[in-house]
């Protein structure tokens, strides 16, 4: 069986300047994978190429996911397929609420796949199951996308979509970014809650702190555009101690 | 790719083919020779068999209107008008004195079979069983400078509401039509009004009695039709004491090379304890991607709350022609009276927008509330130009104002020049405003939840107006939204 998802030599520019010099990555169906770094090392980069965020110039090297040419297909079309991004910094869509945003996300890629739309009443109930389970108030999905939510709301948000649209890859980038221990461990469980044999996760994070709550299988650490090495979830501990220092000489 | 630059491309694309009223219709007409002179206004007060009283008024507003000079002071340009190069009335032939809509020429239902406006009362009445509390709706429907059918009127009479096309008003309810005509927005009120004072050819006329509920939506449909004529229609609406009435008006025009004029007037009137509520959704011919042709839409619309208690609502969903250039306004002289403007511009390709309007208040307590979206994308320019005035014995009076701008790329422009009077210090006013553009990152996260670019372009413009969208009747917000996703056309799909 291939790879859920394949990165083979990925060479990456933004503006003439090259950020990421050859990365590969295999996760497969079912890991959890962290990926971890100092500022500047094409974390996000990564995250970004990988949901087809534009601006980002492939130079070299290919993404494979469920063995198909990820690079040739539109961001929405890769989100039908699958691949789920949480933002960083989601962002705020005034007047348009939040129930409303989900079920036009869900319909059309549903739709983008050759599915029938859900019904409202099937949309409905389905959205209460999914946000009772994750402790999601009603009251939120009646607000605008994002407006005037916390920053732990707007993280909650973003794992109510996970579960909502059920990607078989989930992108997480800086998930703990902005969050208080009590807002990180909520938003945590809820990802833990869809941790699934035929699903992975990509967790990218600055802190090691976020992987005791979401404990990977594998840690990547990155540097200067590369991976530089990887290990199991030992590696976050060790680094909490050595720093990043010595990778980023390794990578120099 | 998904880059905000190329939705700009395509809505920067914008084309002729996507005015979906842009059809003519091809019927035989009565002009009146190309020019203007007094001639020309006795010619029309003839053809609509005025009684001398109005032909006198006419002619005092176009000898008055000789010694004006058209304003400039609009963020808006174009080549000067040559006024001698028009046609100020055409009508299509037809048998003097229709009885039915049977009489009406086929071509012209057509027309409006095709714009979708339904005259037929019959199908409308016949056949699907309509839901509980749906309420129907009245039609005018104007064609160039005469009314063709005005429906639902003699159900209208039995509540004792009164609407008809203005030319027939001034012959069977000439007091009333004199008592209120020219009361709001008078002769020498502006350059264009006066113009309209003088040629003004049909238009609706409203009067709903003392404390009557008007039972359906009244609405007129203006149709421009002729080649290298101005549209020149007024509409007067009262709402005598503790009466409601709701109003709506719809425009298309056919797409040609050279600009048309359009410059309307309208008044309403609210007397004591009564409500009008008057909502547009304006689609002239916006021009085509080359700024060639299309409508200029030179307008003086003005309420007078003139009772205690009165309130005037306007809304407006404004996504045609190549220059607008209207500020409804609300005159708020009851006391307790309050108005109210709703409003959504959406601009594209090279359509210029100078709009907004004008709260006065005269009287005790008065209120006034302004909510104000501007879109600008294309080439476009948009400007939200506004008054808010208290005067010196208007105590208590309250004002809310926020304009809001959204822009779509980086070639178009958005303004907003409020001004604000306040001679009494008891009065409150507020004005926010905002102007922001669909970002880049906005985009991206609504594609990477799976929405196509032209449906995350749509999702957020409809966030954007969802505040004034409420303010239409049921019937047309669902009219305006569809035009909204039109006019954005090539970024919405």
């Amino acid at each position: 069986m291939s790879p859920l998802l394949e990165v083979r030599d990925l060479k990456v520019r933004v503006e003439e300047r090259e950020i990421l010099h050859g990365l590969s990555l295999t996760v497969n169906a079912g890991e959890v994978h962290a990926i971890m770094g100092p500022n500047g090392s094409g974390k996000s980069t990564l995250s970004h190429v990988i949901a087809g965020k534009p601006d980002y110039e492939v130079t070299a090297g290919e993404i494979l996911f469920k063995g198909e040419d990820l690079l040739a297909m539109e961001p929405d079309e890769r989100a039908a397929k699958g691949v789920f991004l949480a933002f960083q910094y989601p962002v705020e869509i005034p007047g348009v609420a939040t129930m409303t945003f989900l079920r036009t996300a869900l319909n059309a890629q549903r739709k983008a796949r050759g599915e029938e739309e859900m019904s409202t009443p099937d949309f409905l109930k389905k959205v209460r199951e999914v946000s009772a389970r994750l402790n999601i108030p009603q009251d939120m999905l009646k607000r605008g996308v994002n407006v005037g939510f916390s920053g732990g709301e707007k993280k909650r948000n973003e794992v109510l979509q996970m579960a909502l649209f059920e990607p078989s890859l989930c992108v997480l980038d800086e998930m703990d970014s902005g969050l208080d221990i009590d807002a990180l461990r909520i938003a945590a469980d809820g990802v833990n809650q869809l941790r699934d044999q035929g699903r992975a996760m990509v967790v990218i994070t600055h802190y090691q702190r976020l992987l005791n709550y979401i404990v990977p299988d594998f840690v990547h650490v990155m540097s200067r555009g590369r991976i530089v090495t990887s290990g199991g979830k030992e590696l976050a501990l060790e680094l909490e101690e050595t720093g990043y220092a010595q990778y980023e000489e390794a990578a120099a | 790719m998904v880059a905000v630059q190329e939705t700009v491309d395509q809505v920067r694309q914008i084309d002729v083919d996507q005015y979906r009223y842009g059809f003519e219709t091809i019927i035989e007409s009565e002009k009146a020779p190309k020019g203007l002179d007094e001639s020309t206004i006795r010619f029309i007060s003839e053809k609509k068999n005025e009684p001398a009283w109005m032909l006198e008024w006419r002619l005092e507003a176009f000898r008055r209107w000789l010694t004006m000079k058209e304003p400039d002071w609009s963020r808006v340009k174009y080549p000067k008008i040559d006024y001698q190069d028009l046609h100020y009335y055409a009508a299509p032939k037809q048998k003097p004195g229709l009885n039915s809509l049977d009489e009406v020429d086929p071509e012209i239902l057509r027309t409006y079979e095709k714009l979708g406006i339904p005259l037929r009362e019959q199908e409308m009445l016949a056949g699907v069983v309509r839901p509980e509390g749906e309420r129907r709706v009245a039609v005018d429907a104007v064609f160039d400078s005469v009314s063709v059918a005005t429906t639902f009127q003699a159900e209208l009479k039995k509540s004792g509401v009164i609407f008809m096309p203005i030319s027939e008003a001034i012959r069977e309810y000439p007091d009333l039509v004199r008592k209120y005509l020219g009361t709001v927005v008078p002769t020498s009120d502006n350059y264009f009004a006066t113009l309209n004072s003088a040629v003004f050819s049909d238009g609706s006329f409203v009067y709903i009695p003392p404390g009557v509920r008007c039972p359906m939506e009244l609405s007129t449909y203006f149709r421009i039709n002729e080649r290298d004529t101005g549209q020149f229609e007024r509409t007067l609406i009262i709402a005598d004491k503790g009466s409601y009435v709701s109003y709506l008006e719809g425009c298309t025009a056919p797409m040609r090379d050279e600009n048309q004029l359009h410059a309307a007037v309208v008044e309403l009137i609210a007397l004591d304890d009564a409500e009008i509520k008057y909502s547009t959704v304006q689609n002239w011919y916006p021009g085509n991607s080359e700024g060639q042709g299309g409508i200029y839409n030179f307008v003086t619309k003005r309420g007078d709350c003139r009772g205690r208690n009165s309130k005037i609502s306007w809304t407006q969903v404004e996504t045609g022609s190549a220059i607008t250039w209207k500020y409804p306004s609300c005159i708020l002289r009851g006391d307790n009276s309050s108005g109210e403007f709703y409003s959504i511009a959406i601009s594209n390709g090279y359509q210029q927008v100078d709009s907004g309007t004008k709260m006065i208040h005269l009287g005790k307590n008065t209120t006034s509330r302004i909510i104000a979206k501007g879109i600008a994308a294309g080439r476009s320019d948009s400007t939200y130009r506004g008054l808010v005035s208290t005067h010196r014995k208007a105590e208590g009076a309250r004002n809310f104002t926020a304009c809001d701008s959204l822009l779509i790329g980086d070639t178009c422009g958005a303004h907003t020049i409020p001004y604000i009077e306040a001679k009494n210090s008891t009065s409150v006013i507020e004005h926010e405003a905002t102007t922001s553009k669909i970002s880049e990152d906005m985009l991206f996260y609504c594609v990477q939840r799976g929405l196509s670019e032209e449906e995350a372009v749509a999702l957020v413009v409809n966030g954007f107006v969802r505040d004034v969208l409420q303010q239409l009747p049921m019937e047309f917000a669902v009219e305006a939204q569809k035009l909204i996703s039109i006019s954005l056309e090539g970024s919405v799909g």
